[in-house]
């Protein structure tokens, strides 16, 4: 065991976009750790600033994107140094790119080069990052897609993406992304877009190869059920900041957030009382260019006060390893 | 595609016969006699039954032989042989020139949409394609060739002239017709990369960590091939059969100068037999696109 084992540090991350002569927040104050072998979760609605976090992290932002952290350190092989990710150079950042930090989405029908066959999109990361011969290339791309539970892989090296389904297409992006053995995986919800019974085997698979491969995972997803089923920690995300972190079972037990507790009161779940209704959180998220001052959430909260409308809310730590960026979180009750 | 040819040589057939009147004495034009006109009514096979005239023409034309011109006295074919040369060169630099200038600024303004560069190309593609190629020439010609005495002003060099100095005539006049149409292919070049560059697959393939000119070269630009190829290909043939100002302007003995003077000499074998010609070109283009679909999209079966 090496003396850090945080693959993954973020504090003090804000990502603003320039658009003509006004700009836009996308990001405040954003900070987490995701720890060596385990699952962040970061959950929140659409536009909370998931996927620009994500790809803030991967050096993907568009060129219209200014971006200030206090740290982005990144851990890339146990015992390794480690890399501030917001002061590399162009080309160090794109040798880390899908080699120690890869990338899965969440559309597998769009994700794939239509006119490259999925052999040669896999084996392409390891001509990049490995500059293997093709037959090198073809042997630890069947061996890849055997991993991923690919049936007659070795037939399939030269399919087209056309020729797989759904399912079958988010494993092919789940080996492009694993071929180089990255030490972190980000999924930006990566089964959003498939069926149910789909969705348990990607996230079935993903968990088997994470022990497989010792790799950290930052699961983005808005599926509190996914959450529950995959992440070691969870940090919320709402208009661009985190509004609470902590770990998984304190989460789904304890929630310090109001928020937190609305999105957990909206699951509908089996077993719940006939009488007791989903309960859905009031209002819309606000839009990122009328931020409200204060907390960004008071005009939807029902435990909000003057004083939360006044000034921006830090996150507090009311029990060890549990933030909430609530300054009202003794009035909420902790099973809302 | 042999399904196209055949409808077009039966178009070239009715057209001629569709004229009012008689085709010969319209062919002679007002001075000529009635024993004139029988005469060239019998040349021609026009006296026959029509449908003995369609068969012959049509086994004519398919053996090469489109009959014989009125005013050359020599097959169409051998007259057409003659002009071929300078037209279909002049199609070919031309759609060079206008590939060499158009693709890579309309991939590059499409990869910076909005920027200075990108909104000059549109410009300068707009302020191109609305300028009439006779303008363009003159200037060129003015300037470059009798100015300047960088090109030969007009012509296409003397008989014993070797290939590389005919070719020397075709830069201006290729310059001038590859300007026009570097702005369609440029504009389509830049909207199809446009395209391509927002979709998801080029997000995945930054996040593999290639290069930036990886990214738009390799899996980009071959997914907006397709467009680009049709446009590519509907320009050559537009240049095949649309030269005629140019060469015009720059006195080049080419097809189009050939049709022109052919109108204006009632020469009707001559008219009919570009048309044919001309038409199995595009026909010809037609499936040279096709194939390099298949070369870009190794998906796309007939």
């Amino acid at each position: 065991m090496s003396k850090h084992c945080e693959i993954l540090e973020i504090e003090g991350l804000h990502v603003s976009f320039q658009d003509g002569h006004s700009s836009v927040t996308a990001l405040r104050d954003v900070g987490f750790t995701i720890q060596k072998g385990k699952t962040l979760a970061l959950v929140g609605e659409s536009g909370s600033g998931k996927s620009v976090t994500s790809l803030a992290i991967m050096g993907l932002l568009p060129n219209n994107a200014r971006i200030e952290s206090r740290r982005m350190r990144f851990y890339p092989v146990a015992d390794g140094d480690a890399l501030d990710l917001d002061r590399l150079k162009p080309k160090t950042m794109r040798e880390l790119r899908g080699r120690r930090i890869a990338m899965i989405f969440q559309e597998p029908m769009s994700s794939l080069n239509p006119l490259y066959s999925i052999g040669d999109q896999i084996g392409e990361m390891l001509l990049l990052h490995e500059g293997l011969d093709a037959s090198a290339r073809k042997n630890r791309v069947i061996e890849i897609l055997e991993l991923v539970e690919i049936p007659s892989a070795a037939q399939r090296y030269n399919a087209w993406p056309h020729e797989f389904s759904g399912g079958m297409r988010q494993r092919v992006m789940i080996a492009l992304a694993l071929v180089c053995k990255p030490s972190l995986l980000i999924a930006d919800e990566p089964t959003t877009a498939l069926d149910v019974t789909i969705q348990a085997q990607i996230l079935d698979l993903m968990r088997r190869l994470q022990s497989e491969l010792e790799m950290s995972i930052l699961f983005i997803t808005h599926d509190m059920g996914v959450v529950a089923e995959m992440a070691d920690d969870v940090a919320v995300m709402y208009a661009g900041q985190i509004v609470e972190r902590t770990d998984t079972r304190k989460l789904f037990s304890a929630p310090r957030h109001p928020y937190t507790q609305g999105l957990l009161a909206s699951i509908p779940r089996h077993g719940r009382a006939r009488n007791q209704r989903i309960v859905p959180i009031p209002g819309s998220v606000p839009s990122l260019r009328a931020m409200p001052p204060g907390c960004s959430f008071a005009p939807r909260c029902s435990f909000s006060e003057t004083q939360c409308r006044v000034e921006s809310i830090d996150l507090l730590e009311p029990a060890h390893g549990h933030l909430s960026r609530c300054i009202r979180m003794d009035k909420v009750p902790a099973n809302g | 595609m042999a399904a196209v040819v055949l409808i077009v040589l039966t178009v070239a057939f009715v057209i001629v016969r569709l004229a009012p009147g008689d085709p010969a004495s319209l062919m002679l034009g007002p001075d000529a006699t009635p024993e004139e006109a029988a005469e060239l009514r019998a040349r021609l096979g026009l006296d026959r039954p029509i449908a003995v005239q369609y068969f012959t023409f049509i086994a004519n034309a398919v053996r090469g032989d489109l009959g014989d011109s009125l005013y050359f006295n020599q097959p169409v074919t051998k007259v057409l042989a003659l002009r071929a040369e300078p037209t279909v060169f002049l199609a070919l630099l031309s759609l060079i020139f206008a590939l060499i200038v158009a693709v890579p600024i309309g991939i590059y303004a499409a990869y910076r949409r909005g920027s200075f560069f990108d909104q000059s190309a549109i410009s300068a593609a707009m302020l191109a394609a609305s300028v009439p190629s006779f303008w363009t020439g003159l200037i060129a010609q003015r300037w470059l060739a009798t100015e300047y005495g960088w090109f030969p002003a007009s012509g296409y060099g003397g008989p014993d002239a070797d290939f590389l100095s005919r070719m020397a005539y075709l830069i201006l006049p290729s310059f001038v017709l590859g300007i026009v149409n570097s702005a369609l292919i440029l504009r389509f070049t830049r909207a199809s990369m446009l395209d391509v560059l927002g979709e998801d697959y080029i997000r995945t393939a930054r996040s593999k960590g290639m290069g930036e000119a990886r990214v738009v070269l390799r899996h980009a630009l071959r997914n907006a091939g397709i467009p680009i190829i049709t446009v590519v290909g509907l320009t050559l043939a537009l240049l095949v059969s649309g030269a005629v100002v140019t060469e015009r302007v720059f006195n080049i003995p080419g097809m189009g100068n050939l049709v022109v003077n052919a109108v204006l000499r009632r020469d009707y074998p001559v008219i009919q037999g570009t048309l044919i010609v001309v038409a199995v070109l595009y026909v010809l283009i037609n499936l040279v696109s096709d194939l390099l679909y298949l070369l870009v999209d190794k998906r796309v079966r007939y």
